[in-house]
């Protein structure tokens, strides 16, 4: 008993507010992956496990071509399209070669690894100190530099206006992608192929698309955390595709509770990001609570599995064997105490 | 219109299952030809609507829409000149698009996908309309979601979207078999009416002899993959039933009619 009150005593609320704007950021920037996500997972229905190695790669891409005097916008971009080559590959060995998808996002993923390691010169780990490069927007005028990082958890406040900025722009694009005729025929590709196919859709091109534009965008949130975190890790993307899978999910149960039935699709995706947020302030309090942090990944795959969970035992509470004889046993005790 | 010569399709060659569907099939429809296909379990009947949607390539012969030869289209390129409703109302259509957003995706069939807007204001009027003349009431639900929508409203859709661009040929693939009576003899009208409109080219594949008999100008029978029986014109209206059965079982050698759901929607 003592043992538990002196744990409760050592826990300090003033280090947890202090975390909360770290976990904002990072929960922001990891939403933008997760849109990535969504792309594949929700709109494309199919189970895409090529991004733990593509956000690693847009992390590897970013440090090697800065040390390389690239300017970042441009880093940035090359790697958004590294990411999109990745998810090319993976389009192309499931759809011209046949292989299932989960498959095909694995094979793609352990590909990347390696691949990773060349582009970073065979480090496992290469630095981006913001101190080297300067930062393009801070509210520290003095270090600002247009051709620095877009971000540093130096000035985590910055950080988070600049990722919020950078997911409300993702958003609008998507939204508007999604709304056009190509957008339309990859969603129907998704949700019926059958029909996409019989009204003249090629559904492999647009698999492919849509394979590419995922990975692109979680190679560029990669980019984006490397610059965030201050280095590139081989290692960085693993278990990627669970913590976006996290978001999509918790932002869909919890959206689809507050929206019900005008839950349109901006908000869908407003609350991938709002899931990405949720997920690491959760990840925060897990921390404070003074959990291992080497488990972290234990009560991510825990969170993940409760957020699933959720709509189906809803559902399944709603309608279940159990219910109905309850229902009736109910109905029959009332019955008697009428005719009583 | 469509010719279909010497027609073969086996699925699982070389093994257990093997299964001779099309025994050199063919078929020569005339422009504006409404032709209804009947036949036994395993037929060949929707094998054939299918070879000529081309979801597979056949293994032997030619098939001609038009002067166009398309036995080398994969599906989605043969879907320019052609419109498809399938038994399942869940098929045609996307559940979790609005009415409106099917309709434009079948609108732009055979065009290249741009990046303009998926669904144009001027559409949105022209769909009311063509919605209107269907009298299911869906003009006023064309933002709902089409998953929300009975499977004759479903299949009304599909319909709709399959005539939307005028196809040079039309597949009714048994596209009222999943409907209660009621809501099937709906759809087969409005089918009538559609393709009487637009003076459609028309394949119907059905299980209902009456339904054969009553609808279209000409009627095929298919039997073990290959077309027994071919009937037009005056000839056609003459028919009855009974003569249908008896057909059968003469060209099949004695065999009987041994389906059910043909039987009993005598």
């Amino acid at each position: 008993m003592d043992g538990f009150l002196d744990y409760f005593g050592s826990l300090d609320p003033s280090l947890f507010v202090a975390a909360l704007p770290g976990n904002i950021a990072q929960g922001i920037l990891w939403g933008i992956m997760a849109l990535g996500v969504y792309i594949t997972f929700r709109i494309l229905n199919f189970a895409d496990l090529t991004v733990d190695g593509s956000f690693a790669t847009g992390g590897a891409v970013t440090a090697v071509m800065l040390m390389n005097g690239s300017p970042i916008w441009i880093a940035m971009l090359v790697a958004f399209l590294a990411g999109i080559t990745a998810g090319l590959v993976t389009g192309l060995l499931h759809t011209f070669l046949g292989i299932p998808d989960i498959l095909s996002g694995i094979l793609s993923q352990i590909a990347l690894y390696p691949i990773n390691l060349h582009i970073m010169n065979k480090f496992s780990n290469l630095p981006i100190k913001v101190d080297n490069y300067g930062m393009v927007f801070t509210s520290n005028s003095e270090k600002m530099n247009i051709c620095g990082l877009i971000m540093s958890m130096r000035d985590v406040y910055t950080a988070i206006i600049v990722a919020a900025v950078i997911a409300v722009i993702i958003m609008a694009i998507m939204y508007w992608y999604f709304g056009t005729e190509q957008g339309s025929a990859i969603r129907a590709t998704g949700a019926n192929p059958k029909m996409a196919s019989a009204q003249g859709i090629n559904i492999s091109i647009d698999k492919i698309v849509a394979l590419a534009l995922s990975n692109g965008l979680v190679a560029f949130s990669g980019s984006l955390l490397a610059q965030y975190q201050g280095f590139a890790d081989v290692n960085m993307g693993r278990g990627s595709i669970v913590i976006g899978l996290a978001a999509v999910i918790i932002g869909q149960v919890i959206g689809e509770a507050i929206f019900r039935k005008n839950f349109n699709f901006i908000l869908r995706l407003l609350f991938v990001v709002v899931g990405g947020i949720i997920y690491y302030l959760v990840m925060g309090i897990v921390l404070w609570l003074k959990m291992p942090p080497e488990d972290l990944k234990l009560f991510t795959a825990i969170i993940v599995a409760v957020f699933l969970a959720i709509p189906y035992l809803r559902g399944k509470s709603k309608n279940s064997f159990k219910r109905v004889v309850k229902m009736n046993r109910k109905s029959a005790k009332l019955e008697v105490e009428k005719n009583a | 219109m469509l010719e279909i010569k010497d027609v073969f399709k086996t699925f699982n060659k070389g093994t257990v299952n093997e299964k001779v569907a099309l025994n050199g099939v063919d078929l020569k429809l005339n422009d504006g030809d409404f032709c209804t296909i009947i036949g036994g379990n395993g037929a060949g009947k929707s094998t054939m609507l299918n070879a000529i949607a081309g979801v597979w390539p056949v293994d032997r012969g030619v098939i001609f829409l038009g002067d166009k030869d398309v036995t080398g289209l994969p599906e989605h390129k043969r879907a320019l000149y052609l419109g498809r409703v399938f038994q399942d109302p869940m098929m045609g259509t996307v559940a979790d698009m609005e009415i409106i957003e099917n309709l434009a995706i079948a609108a732009r069939r055979g065009k290249k996908r741009s990046l303009r807007w998926g669904v144009t204001k001027a559409e949105r009027e022209k769909y009311r309309e063509m919605l209107a003349q269907f009298d299911l009431g869906l003009e006023n639900r064309m933002t709902s979601k089409v998953g929300l929508l009975s499977g004759g409203q479903r299949q009304a859709i599909t319909l709709l979207m399959a005539t939307i661009k005028k196809p040079q040929l039309l597949l009714l693939d048994e596209h009222t078999a999943a409907l209660d009576p009621k809501t099937a003899a709906k759809v087969l009208e409005l089918s009538d009416k559609i393709i009487a409109e637009n003076k459609l080219t028309a394949l119907m594949v059905t299980h209902n002899m009456h339904d054969a008999i009553a609808h279209g100008n000409r009627l095929i029978m298919m039997n073990n993959g290959k077309i027994i029986f071919d009937i037009q014109g005056e000839e056609k209206k003459k028919l009855k039933t009974s003569d249908l059965l008896e057909k059968f079982s003469v060209a099949s050698g004695g065999q009987e009619l041994d389906n059910d759901r043909m039987l009993l929607s005598k």
